[in-house]
């Protein structure tokens, strides 16, 4: 009997299968009494909320591909069966499309929270690389996903982005005939992004579950920034984050169902609703509103290579954050200063996002070139030399024991006192 | 509840900020006017006689260029009309098809029959049309930024073309429509149609209903769509307040 798994659960049925496959252990292990770190707020929910959206995009999408035809004479009308004649096809479509904003906004706020609290930072920097991977291929399966309708804005957007490849020096141009299966973007094209987009989310998963996999390895990280202590400073994870994930769950449900059925078309381009027209571009080219910073960045720079190598460098960037960060503190809560050009860095990608709307003319070129100069000295400069300069605020003894609202520099060596709370 | 204030305000800065996308690629348009639609809004229905009196319109003056190519004769049911009433305006038209022995025939249409084509393809309207595609109506007021006012402002919108302007042969001045030219004749004009409920036929009235019944055309399930948001949108505020609550008692103990 050597090898069998002593399991502690008393349900003879899950019992036997707990012994050979200890699943329900570890889910009672990951989920159940996983030390949470007590301090989190609301901002922690949103691990939570895009991990639901990713499960709602895949059993959206799997429906959806049950309706598609991904042939370039087929798929738009094939688009237009699905929101007239397939049972609630509409609703699973704009479900999936709206999704997949609700998927960017919570993912970028997770992102933003991260980086405020410093959850990047040893020991969780493969923690933070895998997030970064997860982002780059969202952002893929994005692109995939908005060619399929083969509207318009489908239609040359691909063009657009897969002619990004033709900067490369020598090798560029056979590239994108590579990437097209083509010398356009043809049905070569379509079919091939249709199996890539149905691919993507896979891997995504796979992905995901390492993320959380080496979060589990590192614990959380939580408002203060500062490591846990002890038994004392911590929750089991059900039902304390079970039930403060579904309060946020609800609110965040309660705004995707506004977009799905009051607003569907909110972020949808009006040039989608016509069909892919290779003889005629539209006047504007312009991404889904969650590529537009990165968009703008590309536009910033008076160079097709240097603007290509800019975007990508955007993204590429984030890998390294990790090591760019100097400071010895965590949480923007204890850096008065850093908290500040955080601020600026989140104002900056707004407007990037703004810029990369707009036709690059007048004060949108001067925007677009400050923003994007703002974001690289951001990461390159200001986090490194930041981190050595800023007098960061006393840190608390541990999350159980902060130090009194306010803060202040305490005397040396004198305890905090323990906040109570009425 | 200082966080949820953050949170709040942060959520807010987001979606402002992403409400200036759809401004896009509108700045050298000429200001729209603004139309009460009853379809506007979270409860907004279709004006059952405007969307049928619009549908004379489309079916007596806009149907001899303008196809309709994703809908059908039974989608018609949804502005109000009997199944009665759809069969018969669907076997007012022949429609081409294949014949059991094979060869080409001409039917009566049916309910199910997409609304037909005034046009062999895309080719025979060009070459009707003076080289121009009269584009198909389906998605219309989905396909323009704009939408409805857009529509509403360009059958309205024709005018003598300004002096100075050289206008292209056959073409019309629309200050409405990109590039201020278009190739679509003024398609309304003063009693064009002849309205059985005595609703007088002026241009910005026949313009009004017709844009109503394309609307509904572009998104029939518009009003199954927002009883049902209701509904859902609700639940989830209910489950809000009860997830809260329960979080509340679950976290009593808990000094943090």
């Amino acid at each position: 009997m050597a090898g069998l798994h002593k399991s502690e659960f008393t349900n003879p049925v899950i019992n036997w299968v707990d012994s050979r496959l200890p699943v329900f252990t570890m889910m009672q292990k990951e989920y159940g009494v996983f030390p949470t770190p007590k301090n989190f707020n609301y901002f922690w929910n949103f691990g939570a909320l895009a991990m639901v959206t990713l499960m709602i995009m895949i059993a959206t999408g799997i429906f959806l591909a049950m309706n598609y035809t991904a042939h370039t004479s087929m798929a738009f009308d094939s688009v237009q069966r699905i929101m007239r004649d397939v049972n609630y096809g509409w609703l699973i479509r704009y479900v999936h499309s709206n999704g997949a904003s609700m998927f960017f906004l919570v993912t970028y706020i997770h992102i933003f929270r991260g980086l405020y609290y410093g959850s990047y930072k040893a020991p969780r920097e493969l923690l933070w690389i895998l997030g970064v991977v997860i982002l780059l291929i969202m952002m893929a399966t994005a692109f995939f996903g908005y060619v399929l309708p083969w509207g318009q804005m489908s239609y040359w957007g691909a063009t657009v982005i897969t002619n990004l490849f033709s900067a490369i020096p020598v090798v560029g141009e056979p590239i994108v005939t590579w990437l097209w299966g083509g010398f356009s973007v043809a049905n070569p094209t379509l079919n091939r992004f249709f199996a890539l987009h149905y691919l993507l989310p896979f891997v995504l998963i796979g992905i995901v579950f390492l993320h959380i996999a080496a979060l589990h390895v590192t614990g959380s990280n939580n408002p203060l920034g500062i490591d846990v202590k002890g038994p004392q400073d911590t929750l089991p994870f059900h039902p304390y984050y079970t039930i403060k994930d579904s309060v946020g769950l609800c609110v965040f449900l309660a705004i995707f169902a506004a977009f799905v059925f009051f607003a569907p078309n909110f972020f949808g381009a009006a040039d989608n609703e016509i069909p892919a027209n290779p003889m005629v571009t539209p006047a504007e080219i312009v991404p889904e509103w969650y590529l537009l910073p990165f968009y703008a960045i590309l536009r910033s720079v008076p160079s097709k290579l240097g603007g290509v190598l800019m975007m990508f460098g955007s993204i590429g960037l984030l890998f390294i954050v990790p090591w760019l960060d100097t400071s010895p503190v965590r949480s923007c809560k204890f850096r008065p200063v850093y908290r500040w050009f955080l601020a600026l860095l989140v104002i900056a990608c707004i407007v990037l996002g703004m810029v990369g709307a707009h036709r690059p003319e007048g004060i949108w070129v001067i925007l677009g070139r400050v923003g994007t100069a703002y974001y690289f000295l951001h990461f390159l400069v200001i986090l490194p030399v930041l981190g050595k300069l800023e007098r960061p605020l006393p840190l608390p003894e541990s999350i159980s024991k902060p130090v009194l609202r306010g803060g202040g520099p305490l005397p040396a060596g004198a305890a905090a006192k323990p906040m109570e709370k009425a | 509840m200082m966080r949820w204030v953050t949170f709040a305000a942060a959520a807010a800065a987001l979606i402002g900020s992403l409400a200036t996308a759809p401004a896009r690629a509108q700045g050298e348009h000429v200001a729209l006017p603004k139309l009460a639609w009853s379809f506007a809004g979270p409860f907004g229905t279709f004006d059952r006689a405007a969307a049928q009196r619009g549908f004379q319109v489309y079916n007596e003056v806009c149907s001899a260029c303008h196809q309709l190519r994703h809908a059908y004769y039974r989608d018609l049911t949804g502005i109000g009309l009997s199944a009665e009433q759809v069969a018969a305006i669907a076997a007012s038209k022949s429609i081409s098809d294949i014949g059991d022995d094979g060869a080409p025939i001409e039917r009566p249409g049916l309910a199910s029959d997409h609304f037909k084509s005034p046009y062999a393809n895309d080719l025979a309207a060009r070459a009707a049309q003076n080289g121009a595609l009269p584009p198909d109506l389906s998605l219309m007021v989905k396909a323009r930024d704009g939408g409805a006012d857009y529509l509403y402002a360009l059958l309205t919108g024709y005018s003598e073309a300004p002096a100075k302007m050289k206008m292209g042969d056959g073409m019309n001045y629309n200050k409405y429509f990109e590039g201020s030219q278009i190739a679509m004749v003024p398609p309304l004009s003063e009693g064009r149609v002849t309205y059985a409920d005595g609703t007088p036929s002026s241009v910005n009235q026949m313009a009004k209903d017709v844009v109503t019944f394309l609307a509904f055309i572009s998104e029939p399930e518009t009003e199954q769509r927002k009883a049902l948001g209701v509904r859902i949108v609700l639940f989830f505020v209910l489950m809000t307040g009860i997830t809260y609550a329960v979080k509340r008692k679950v976290w009593a103990d808990v000094d943090h």
